[in-house]
């Protein structure tokens, strides 16, 4: 990830949940947000941005090996101006993924810092222990 | 005396048709939102000698974003770290992006250095601007003579 460091970013381009399988009930965009998913001996590590979103509006669930992150974001109206100019539209976010991994559910654990939202899932025991070690005989 | 009716009636239709095409394709033409010229996207909100910048920066931490007011110019810049992890691992999904930004921002006033405040929350940046005191546009009396 090293090689990251130093360059200048470049526009992300924001990708539009515009037909679901469910009828949204908000009338507001959502955006699928921008993942990192990362794989430790130990964890799986989900990474979403999420701008805008509150620390309080945030769900996760996992049932059976979905997760699915879902974040609202509240319109922001300032109180005597008027938008001039603008270059993005806050959203919701949503999002699902299908974890490959057994999950231990009771470990799992969820921070929100600056608009970024980072899951740490724990491999289950028994994922662990399926591994077989091999050995030379 | 039917036909001589019936005729125009169907170009009456047809013009109030393309009336109504023309209308949906101009209100299609215009976005109301215009893709990011360069990051970070913002968005700006105005009232009459005041002016709010927003932005979206996902991940960065307070203290590498750089706020720079000169006259008439506003200076975003910042840098987003990628994650250390230390030992083994395995990456399934790179979509975040890291690195460096640095946008100028030209704004309509002159802006007072001193009243500039930001905040940044929930990975939203707020920058908010007040019109320079000398800038205002100076109200000239007629008198009566």
């Amino acid at each position: 990830m090293s090689e990251n460091e130093g360059k200048a970013i470049q526009v992300p381009e924001q990708e539009v949940i515009t037909k679901d399988e469910m009828e949204r009930t908000r009338e507001r965009q959502c955006y699928v947000p921008k993942t990192d998913i990362y794989e430790t001996e130990q964890d799986i590590m989900v990474i979403a941005d999420i701008p805008g979103a509150s620390k309080e509006s945030i769900e996760i669930t996992l049932e059976k090996d979905i997760l699915s992150i879902n974040a609202f974001a509240n319109p922001v109206f300032h109180e005597g101006f008027k938008l001039a100019y603008s270059e993005y539209e806050p959203g919701d976010y949503q999002r699902s993924f299908r974890i490959a991994t057994e999950i231990d559910h009771d470990k799992i654990e969820a921070t929100v810092i600056n608009g970024e939202l980072r899951l740490r899932l724990p491999k289950a025991e028994a994922a662990k222990a399926r591994k077989i070690q091999v050995k030379a005989g | 005396m039917y036909r001589r009716f019936r005729v125009p009636s169907i170009w009456r239709e047809m013009d109030q048709l393309q009336r109504e095409m023309n209308r949906l394709m101009k209100s299609s033409l215009e976005p109301r939102y215009i893709g990011p010229r360069s990051f970070p996207a913002i968005n700006v909100w105005t009232s009459d000698d005041r002016q709010i910048i927003t932005a979206e920066l996902p991940g960065f931490d307070a203290e590498d974003i750089g706020i720079n007011v000169s006259a008439d110019l506003l200076v975003l810049s910042g840098e987003r770290r990628s994650d250390q992890i230390d030992g083994e691992m395995q990456l399934h999904r790179q979509e975040r992006t890291f690195g460096k930004f640095s946008r100028s921002i030209q704004l309509p006033f002159m802006v007072d250095t001193n009243k500039v405040q930001a905040n940044f929350k929930d990975g939203v940046l707020e920058v908010y601007l007040t019109r320079a005191e000398a800038d205002n546009p100076k109200k000239i009396e007629i008198k009566v003579v």
